[in-house]
């Protein structure tokens, strides 16, 4: 009876088999790693609970002890002969007796609530508190993870640690270890109790407790078969289902409906098939325990009588010190009842805690995998300062914001250089794969000087985000080199680097908050006014004034109230107010149609100017006013050079811009 | 909400009754093991002479008959409550797809799809366990309540009084704790969807958080954010956390009032009581069986309040109506390939003040080919989805072939109308799968016809399995432009009488796109052309070009009529020429080099 009421967790209740898991396999080390970060995290609270646990699990085991005392006394007290009464003892007598033993146990039982209510609400403050750090263990280290690690994580992957692995452990805090820690306890010290009183008795407990285990290792292992193939119709029958809800429009359009409903049907069928069994099974277990049980009860009544009858010899350990009877009381088989069913409840919650932990250790596994994973490595040091920029180029440090910067270069000989920050940005016989021995580039070469623009333009999986990747150092480069303002970026700190470039996207990516937070995520610091200003030039205070609440319109999930086109011009205003000298577009207009990028042009040229500009695109007409033009294909730059001189030369460029070529 | 899920119970009624009955027999079971072993038996042994050793062996075998029959029963109960409820599940979940497929473009557009499948999935998942526990534990655990209090008061007189205490003490700390955990509960589950969504929004946006170098900004923001759940989440379990010591104390108040009042009882009173060991024996046993069913009862309670959640998903999909009035009389044939637009005004909810398409009057004759053009915003796609009927004019009327569309059958008028959607879907199968999706009964010739049609037979045989490639879920595993031709080729199949493109060559070069319109012209020329493009080059030929802003017609005619008459076409026409005519300019250096 130290089952806890808890609220049942959000995510998926009654999935797991409640018999064995599919895989028994313990992670002993990821479970001592736990265990440690708990007293390391608690160092006082978790061994008081662990204290608080033991008492009251020892409390919970000594009531039998009263009872046959008191069940003694009773029998003793009063007896039937031959159907009639007679009392042996009076009240007045054995109340002598019995009121300094109950009260004993009332006094074992003051504590033992102080240290239930004391346990228990420690475990809410541990289970909560080590859960959010956890958290923000996993959250930190994950901000200083490379691009690599997102690129190649599914992002629901990543998510299920924060959803699902997290929930694993919160059950096993929460509740897994406790309730192991009282249960086995208990089960320990009935069994010594019980080995006290009688021998022969504990002997049929035990047998009845290996039958119990035999039973739910077959229930459970064929409800264990039957879940998992119910999972397997679940992952079917939800990937049918989603498909068809987003394809539904198309349905209706080509009158399938009946043709899905029999799909569906079959699918859904096959579900109902797998889940009844594996629930059956599930459900059968609960009641040919208790029943197991019921029947042991009856057992050790029926044995305890006959042997009390039949005043046979009782081998105990009390008889074994000589402190007990070698012949069984009413008051032992009293006892003996209800130890039993402590006895067997507690071993069925240690079992069945089982599958939690297993899963636990799973969950924690990964979270601890996400938690090691090796961070970013960034060896540069050389910072990007606000800096103030005499008439004869001299530079020097300032803490005051100039709007002019500089690169503050210590040397190995202890020296310092300063270079003014221009946007000059080189690479130089790039190479570079994604993965060994897959080249994405080859000896790619481009030029760039402050306040020019350059475009690449080739077909998906050209290279072209991939140059782009390597400029802010999102991935380093395998072979070659690059240079911004002369300097190599490994020398440059990641930081500075990726502060003295702005970048908009393909995919825009908006966070939660007001359209004002999200254009100061460009720059912290940033003022209203500079939020507005920066917006008017990317040409998105237009619409922005029109929502509305302005400004202050909150935007969620990823701005979906506002159209693609205007979540791009959020995320150029958002560039535009972080003020860099370098820009990187990548496909910053693709979303938005030919006639408003007219308009929305006005504003990017004059965001662009004055700045080292690198511009990806799938619409030509956006990159012909560009200095320079590389086309790429499969990793090469197979031409480059203004539009005219490509349009003239009618290479690649010409048969794509002419449209004669398809881009996908 | 209860009755309406409870329709879908169906073929499954009898097996939850049987449930229900298998319930009643166990927990009276149940509650009559403690009776006899603690009155008849201990009793018995507590008699030091005289005992009958065939009484004991008697009673014992009837005991174990009891637990054997409990077994059963429970066994059985188990069984029939797993098939109830996953066979309610079954239903539910049919319901509800059945009901999405009834859904208009409207319905559709109300749900998201996403939340469509949770509900679908999770949601029923949710009623379904809820379900299974509710027929089995529903009715055992009141019936234990009530036999367990009898029993005990049948057999140990007074030693029940201490249910006066134990009951309403229990049952009002319950309801006390529920009151203030449950709000507690639904508040930091919401705070923590969102925090949960700040760490996808945060994975998905990695690059700009990285490019802007927020790291430290983003650490910052998280660490409040899980520090408030953190503290929300402590306060909510902490109230919870008082049902176990609660619990306890009824537990030990049950011990230590059977200790005293029993020995009283069966030592003073002996006499007249009628108490003896047995009976303290039994009354512990009984105390855990109320306890138990207690706790088993709150726990419903909270798992119900929690699914409740889950049906209200359920209902609200299940009681949305389709809102499409269907004709009395429909017509079955569609006569020919014309359309005609009257006064034609359209809103996409009546609650929307302004109108997405307003004042339309068109008229396109059977065969022609029509090009529509226009802005993101200026209602095109809206304008043709009212031909098929996804959506039903607000004001005025469309006629298709000369007669209203609301007096077609839904299912004729739409195979008769063809359209490719903007956002379109190839679903997971064969390419020929996919493609019969068109035309179930089509022939591989037919198929190939309509592919060549369509541009698309070559890039199909380029594959080493052609017709036969598996295509992934969404068509990812072909390119946009060959997506776009295999769904066209889709659409052709079902040979309509209209053929509608809503911005379907997007990603198709210019020389493929034209050569499909050729194919168009010659191939096809009953069949009435509505292609919706962002490309003049698209629809320049075409014989009626259709001007569209703000949801109106700002122009008609013919590509030469309209570069006098337009000035938005004649600005786009120059926007996407412009250049092409001019490239002799001389190269200008190139010193980025």
């Amino acid at each position: 009876m130290n089952r806890r009421m808890t609220m049942p967790s959000k995510s998926g209740s009654g999935r797991m088999p409640a018999g064995r898991a599919p895989k028994r396999k313990m992670n002993f080390k990821v479970l001592g790693r736990v265990v440690k970060l708990l007293f390391k995290y608690y160092p006082r609270m978790v061994p008081i609970s662990v204290v608080c646990i033991l008492f009251s699990a020892i409390t919970a085991t000594i009531p039998a002890i009263f009872l046959e005392r008191v069940s003694t006394v009773i029998a003793n007290c009063v007896r039937y002969e031959n159907g009639a009464l007679v009392w042996v003892e009076d009240w007045a007598t054995a109340r002598a007796t019995i009121f300094p033993q109950v009260f004993t146990l009332i006094g074992f039982y003051v504590i033992a609530l102080i240290a239930v209510a004391l346990e228990t609400q420690l475990a809410a403050y541990i289970t909560q508190g080590f859960l959010s750090k956890m958290r923000k263990s996993m959250f930190n280290g994950m901000q200083n993870l490379p691009i690599r690690f997102f690129d190649t994580n599914k992002h629901g992957d990543i998510m299920s640690h924060y959803t699902n692995d997290i929930d694993t452990l919160r059950q096993l805090i929460g509740q897994s270890l406790p309730t192991l820690i009282r249960a086995g306890t208990i089960v320990v010290s009935v069994f010594f109790i019980m080995l006290w009183y009688s021998a022969w008795l504990t002997l049929i407990v035990v047998a009845g407790v290996l039958l119990m285990f035999l039973v739910s290792g077959k229930l459970g292992g064929g409800s264990a078969r039957f879940f998992i193939r119910m999972q397997k119709s679940v992952g079917a029958e939800e990937g049918y289902v989603q498909e068809i809800m987003n394809g539904q429009k198309v349905v209706k359009v080509f009158n399938h409906e009946g043709e899905a409903m029999e799909d569906f049907d079959r699918i859904n069928n096959e579900l109902y098939e797998n889940t009844y069994r594996a629930h059956g099974y599930a459900n059968m277990l609960a009641p040919i325990i208790m029943n197991i049980g019921n029947l042991l009860y009856v057992i050790i009544v029926m044995i305890g009588c006959l042997l009390l009858v039949g005043g046979a010899y009782n081998p105990s350990v009390g008889v074994l010190f000589g402190k007990a009877d070698p012949v069984i009381g009413v008051g032992i088989v009293v006892a003996f009842l209800s130890m039993t069913r402590q006895f067997t409840g507690n071993i069925n919650q240690v079992t069945q805690q089982i599958n939690s932990v297993v899963m636990a250790m799973a969950g924690a596994d990964r979270i601890f995998t996400l938690v090691d994973q090796k961070p970013e490595a960034d060896n540069g040091y050389v910072t990007l300062v606000n800096a103030e920029i005499a008439a004869d180029g001299t530079v020097t440090e300032t803490d005051r914001h100039t709007g002019r910067w500089a690169w503050k270069h210590p040397h190995e000989n202890g020296t310092l250089t300063y270079t003014e920050l221009k946007g000059d940005v080189r690479l130089t016989n790039v190479d570079f794969a994604y993965e060994e021995g897959k080249p994405v580039l080859h000896d790619v070469s481009v030029f760039a000087e402050p306040g020019q623009k350059v475009a690449f333009v080739g077909a998906t999986g050209a290279g072209k985000t991939t140059i782009t990747n390597l400029i802010n150092r999102f991935y380093d480069i395998a072979d070659g080199k690059i240079r911004y303002d002369g300097i190599n970026i490994n020398k440059i700190k990641k930081s500075d680097l990726r502060r003295s470039l702005g970048i908009v996207l393909q995919e825009t990516n908006l966070f939660t908050g007001t359209v004002m937070d999200n254009i100061r995520y460009g720059k912290l610091d940033a003022t209203d006014g500079e939020c507005v200003a920066a917006a008017k030039l990317a040409g998105a205070d237009d619409f922005i004034t029109r929502l509305p609440k302005g400004y202050d319109t909150e935007l969620t999930n990823n701005g979906a109230n506002l159209s693609q086109g205007q979540r791009q011009l959020i995320a150029i205003a958002r560039a535009a107010v972080a003020d860099p000298p370098v820009m990187i577009l990548d496909e910053a207009t693709s979303s938005i149609d030919t006639r408003t990028e007219a308009i929305v042009q006005k504003g990017m040229d004059a965001l662009m100017k004055g700045r080292t500009v690198f511009v990806i695109a799938h619409r030509l007409s956006t990159v012909r006013n560009s200095d320079v033009i590389m086309v790429l294909d499969h990793g090469r730059i197979i031409e480059r050079g203004n539009h005219e001189k490509l349009i003239a030369e009618k290479g690649q460029y010409y048969q794509l811009y002419t449209g004669a070529f398809e881009l996908e | 909400m209860i009755k309406r899920l409870s329709k879908c119970i169906r073929e499954y009624k009898g097996l939850s009754i049987a449930t229900l009955l298998f319930m009643v027999g166990e927990a009276a079971i149940e509650c009559i093991i403690p009776y006899i072993t603690g009155k008849r038996l201990i009793n018995a042994i507590q008699q030091s002479t005289g005992v009958d050793m065939h009484y004991i062996i008697k009673i014992g075998i009837i005991l174990a008959l009891m637990a054997l029959v409990s077994l059963l029963c429970g066994g059985f109960a188990g069984l029939t409550a797993a098939k109830a409820g996953s066979g309610f599940a079954k239903n539910l979940r049919r319901d509800l797809f059945e009901k999405v497929q009834t859904f208009t473009f409207h319905n559709i557009d109300k749900f998201s799809s996403s939340s469509l499948v949770t509900r679908i999935t999770t949601d029923v998942t949710n009623v379904q366990m809820s379900y299974m526990m509710l027929i089995r534990i529903a009715v055992r655990s009141p019936l234990m309540l009530i036999f367990s209090v009898g029993m005990a008061a049948y057999m140990g007189g007074w030693l029940a009084a201490t249910f006066v205490v134990v009951i309403p003490l229990l049952v009002v700390s319950f309801l006390l704790i529920f009151r203030k955990a449950m709000p507690a509960f639904r508040r930091v589950f919401k705070k923590y969807d969102r925090l949960n969504e700040s760490i996808e929004e945060n994975v998905r946006g990695m690059r700009v958080v990285k490019g802007f170098s927020r790291e430290d900004y983003e650490k910052e923001k998280f660490g409040k954010a899980a520090d408030s759940i953190c503290e929300d989440f402590t306060k909510a379990e902490r109230i919870v956390a008082w049902n176990t010591p609660i619990m306890n104390f009824c537990m030990y108040f049950n011990m230590v009032f059977v200790l005293l009042m029993g020995s009283m009882l069966a030592i003073r009173y002996a006499g007249t009581s009628g108490v003896q060991v047995g009976q303290l024996s039994a009354m512990l046993q009984y105390g855990m069986q109320v306890l138990m069913s207690l706790m088993m009862l709150s726990m419903i309670f909270v798992m119900i309040t929690i699914s409740a959640e889950s049906a209200k998903r359920i209902c609200e999909v299940l009681d949305e109506q389709p809102d499409m009035p269907v004709s009395e009389k429909p017509l079955t044939e569609v006569a020919d390939g014309s359309v005609d637009f009257r006064g034609v005004s359209f809103k996409y909810s009546a609650e929307a003040q302004a109108f997405a398409i307003s004042g339309i009057d068109l008229h396109i004759p059977s065969g022609a080919t029509v090009g529509i053009i226009g802005g993101t915003g200026s209602s095109k796609s809206t304008l043709v989805q009212l031909i098929p009927r996804l959506y039903d004019a607000t004001e005025g009327t469309v006629s298709v072939g000369g007669a209203d569309v609301k007096n077609y059958d839904v299912t004729v008028l739409r195979d008769a109308v063809a359209m490719v959607l903007q956002k379109n879907l190839l679903f997971s199968g064969t390419i020929k799968e996919n493609l019969r999706w068109g035309n179930e009964n089509a022939t591989d010739e037919e198929l190939v016809e309509a592919c060549r049609l369509a541009q698309a037979d070559d890039f199909i045989n380029s594959f080493p399995d052609g017709y036969d490639t598996h295509i992934e879920q969404g068509g990812t595993n072909v390119s946009g432009g060959q997506k776009q031709r295999l769904c066209i080729a889709r659409a052709l199949l079902k040979k309509p009488k209209i053929l509608i493109l809503d911005d379907s060559t997007s990603a198709v070069d210019t020389k493929t796109d034209a050569m499909i319109r050729a194919g168009f012209r010659s191939f096809i020329p009953e069949t009435t052309k509505i292609i919706i493009a962002q490309r003049i080059a698209s629809v320049q030929d075409a014989d009626i070009i259709v001007v569209m802003e703000n949801g109106r017609i700002a122009a008609v005619g013919r590509h030469e009529e309209l570069l006098e008459t337009s000035e938005i076409y004649r600005e786009v026409y120059e926007e996407q020429t412009h250049g092409k005519e001019d490239d002799d300019n001389e190269p200008q250096n190139d010193d980025a080099e």
